[in-house]
């Protein structure tokens, strides 16, 4: 299947990761949270995961807030556990940018919104939908030992609580799945398509063009 | 077989479908900007590609540039990069540039119907989360991150999975002093800020017909609020009428020729659904928000909710009420306001304007009040100053600026203070949108107004 797609590996292979997990248990997390617009300035991808959540990180004065999850030692790894309709609002590619350039891999939810879901497989960031039953044993399982250990697999589409019989299945677009277990992104195979892209052009009822001004 | 209007447009649209169930959907038009361009425009460069198809794409510098003194370089040495990059980058690539001084400059989904570019049965995309606002003309239109502009720049083409379908009928009559803003905040306020997630939808009935185009756009626009990645409504006789004549519109026969094409746009009767809501526009009052998700909407006669909605967690409602400095139960009728935004892709069109200029001629702004008119585009703002409602703003105390995105999102200097309220004829009162610790309360243009004049929140169904 996928015909093609071997032909550029742009992001990081991704196959299974273990790790603690940072709890967020905040629904309604929108992207101006992730990475306020005023940081969207940059005309690069990189650096944005010292500004990741800024107002809820950081005193107008830019001193750390002691309560907010990313200033509590006690927590830390690559997967972030978040409540249900994460990365809603604004199209900014820049919310993904700022989880993987902070160390997230993984972004586990009971709901993503659309956007930030495509954003995120684009960048290599894993978005892992799950029940909300699932997603309460989660927050359960950090709050009694923040060391817990989550595993993902990529492969087997599973993640798990060890020390318990928790699994439990999660979706990915197939095509998606190749490209992430691989490090393939959309441009090759879109450009690979010229000729049949142009074909379809030419069958196309030729809208008004755009005049230049 | 019977389909939908989207599935006519989208089908129209699909190069090759792949296996594992995504299409290769052809782009039409690609609106760029300033903020989530760049990077797409190093991806070409280090692929050493071209932009596919210049043809298909037009940029404006809308989201950071300022609104005050915008023949002056601007002040903000990060801003003023970003909007020279687009242009460097529109002159390196050959792409078409309406950008700070050109008399169509403005925000992206405001110049792209106004210089006739959005065109019904079209697919449209923009980096750019309100680019649903094109929907209005019956296209298929939404907003993508920076690694599909990148890919729209270098093959007009993105590889996307067919969304479900939702259709929204609200049948029947507003009442006075309730318009389009309200009938979108109400219908996110019942189904939630994730509600539409997944789906596209399509407007219809007749309180969706009898609108203009611009309040057509205002419901369109705000549909990712709810989750949903556009939403479109069918092309009529309004939505002809409003195309014909503009700049890259088709002109004498290739018009005629274009309606009658574009007049087979539309849901087949008996055509389905994946999911039906249906409304009753006389059930819709003067909507505000209390919270900091679109969603969390209600009528400005209600109190607070004292509990979330179904689903929604204790924790994240009082977090939200606590931002907002609200207490549950209380009412939003008489809270007492400072600032008041007038603008963005939502509301800052010229009928938006018109309508607050009617009600604010003869009138005063509060005097506690800082309020703030942003004309969508040079052209909205250059009919505006035609019809005299420049003068009528600033006599009534109002600043009125030059266009741009402002304060919406508050990537340029017009920004509201930390801890205070601001009525917003924008699209998101997220925390922190309008400027770190900003307090925002959705709302119409006139409930807007109407709040600037009275100092505090009103229901204009009394003004």
């Amino acid at each position: 299947m996928f015909e093609i797609i071997d032909v550029i590996k742009k992001m990081e292979k991704f196959t299974h990761i273990v790790s603690t997990a940072v709890p967020l248990p905040i629904e309604d997390v929108d992207t101006d949270q992730i990475i306020p617009a005023r940081f969207l300035k940059a005309t690069t991808r990189e650096g944005f995961g010292k500004n990741l959540f800024c107002d809820w990180r950081y005193n107008a004065d830019g001193s750390p807030k002691s309560d907010f999850v990313l200033n509590n030692p006690t927590y830390s790894g690559k997967i972030l556990v978040a409540g249900k309709n994460f990365g809603c609002g604004s199209s900014r590619e820049h919310a993904a940018w700022a989880l993987t350039d902070y160390g997230f891999k993984v972004v586990v939810s009971s709901f993503f919104a659309d956007i930030f879901r495509g954003n995120a497989l684009n960048n290599g960031l894993l978005p892992v939908q799950v029940s909300p039953a699932f997603l309460h044993e989660m927050f359960t399982a950090i709050e009694a030992d923040p060391q817990t250990k989550f595993i993902v697999s990529l492969e087997h589409q599973t993640i798990a609580i060890p020390g318990t019989e928790r699994e439990e299945q999660f979706d990915i677009d197939p095509f998606r799945k190749v490209c992430m277990l691989n490090g393939y992104d959309d441009i090759d195979f879109l450009l690979s398509l010229k000729d049949e892209i142009e074909q379809f052009e030419q069958g196309k009822e030729v809208l008004n063009e755009k005049a230049v001004a | 077989m019977s389909k939908t209007l989207f599935d006519k447009i989208w089908d129209a649209h699909v190069v090759k479908s792949v296996e594992g169930g995504q299409d290769v959907l052809y782009i039409d038009r690609h609106f760029i900007h300033e903020v989530t361009s760049p990077q797409a425009f190093d991806g070409l460069r280090q692929r050493n590609i071209p932009v596919f198809r210049t043809k298909n794409t037009v940029a404006t510098a809308d989201h950071n540039v300022p609104t005050l003194n915008q023949h002056l370089p601007i002040n903000d040495p990060l801003g003023r990069f970003q909007v020279e990059k687009l242009t460097e980058n529109c002159n390196e690539f050959g792409v078409d540039l309406y950008g700070l001084g050109h008399r169509w400059q403005g925000i992206v989904h405001v110049i792209g119907p106004e210089l006739g570019i959005t065109q019904p049965g079209m697919t449209i995309v923009c980096g750019d989360s309100h680019t649903s606002t094109h929907g209005a003309f019956g296209t298929i239109a939404f907003g993508i991150g920076t690694s599909q502009v990148e890919q729209v720049l270098a093959s007009q083409c993105l590889l996307l999975k067919r969304p479900k379908r939702m259709r929204i009928t609200v049948d029947g009559e507003l009442a006075g002093g309730v318009v389009s803003k309200d009938i979108i905040l109400y219908i996110i306020s019942k189904l939630s800020a994730a509600g539409g997630t997944g789906y596209f939808v399509e407007y219809a009935g007749s309180a969706i017909r009898s609108l203009s185009m611009e309040a057509r756009m205002t419901i369109c626009n705000m549909s990712i609020e709810m989750g949903a990645r556009g939403g479109l409504i069918a092309p009529d006789d309004t939505t002809f009428e409003y195309v014909r004549g503009r700049e890259f519109a088709p002109q004498g026969a290739d018009f005629e020729a274009a309606v009658a094409k574009w007049r087979t746009l539309f849901s087949d009767p008996d055509a389905v659904f994946d999911k039906e809501y249906h409304y009753k526009a006389e059930d819709i009052a003067p909507m505000v928000t209390y919270g900091t998700n679109p969603g969390m909407g209600i009528p400005v006669t209600a109190s607070v909710p004292t509990a979330p909605a179904e689903g929604d967690s204790v924790a994240s409602f009082e977090k939200s009420l606590g931002y907002m400095g609200f207490t549950p139960g209380e009412q939003i009728l008489g809270k007492k306001i400072s600032h008041v935004f007038i603008g963005s892709c939502t509301n800052s069109r010229i009928e938006d304007l018109r309508l607050a200029a009617k009600f604010v001629q003869g009138k005063q702004k509060a005097p506690h009040v800082s309020a703030m008119i942003v004309p969508g585009s040079k052209q909205v703002e250059a009919q505006a100053k035609a019809e005299g409602l420049d003068k009528i703003f600033t006599a009534a105390g109002f600043e009125f600026r030059e266009p741009g995105c402002s304060a919406c999102l508050g990537m340029n200097e017009d920004k509201v203070p930390a801890g205070e309220y601001c009525v917003s004829t924008s699209n998101r009162n997220f925390e922190g949108r309008q400027g770190p610790g900003a307090r925002t309360i959705l709302a119409s243009p006139l409930t807007a107004v109407a709040a600037a004049v009275a100092g505090e929140i009103v229901d204009v169904r009394n003004n």
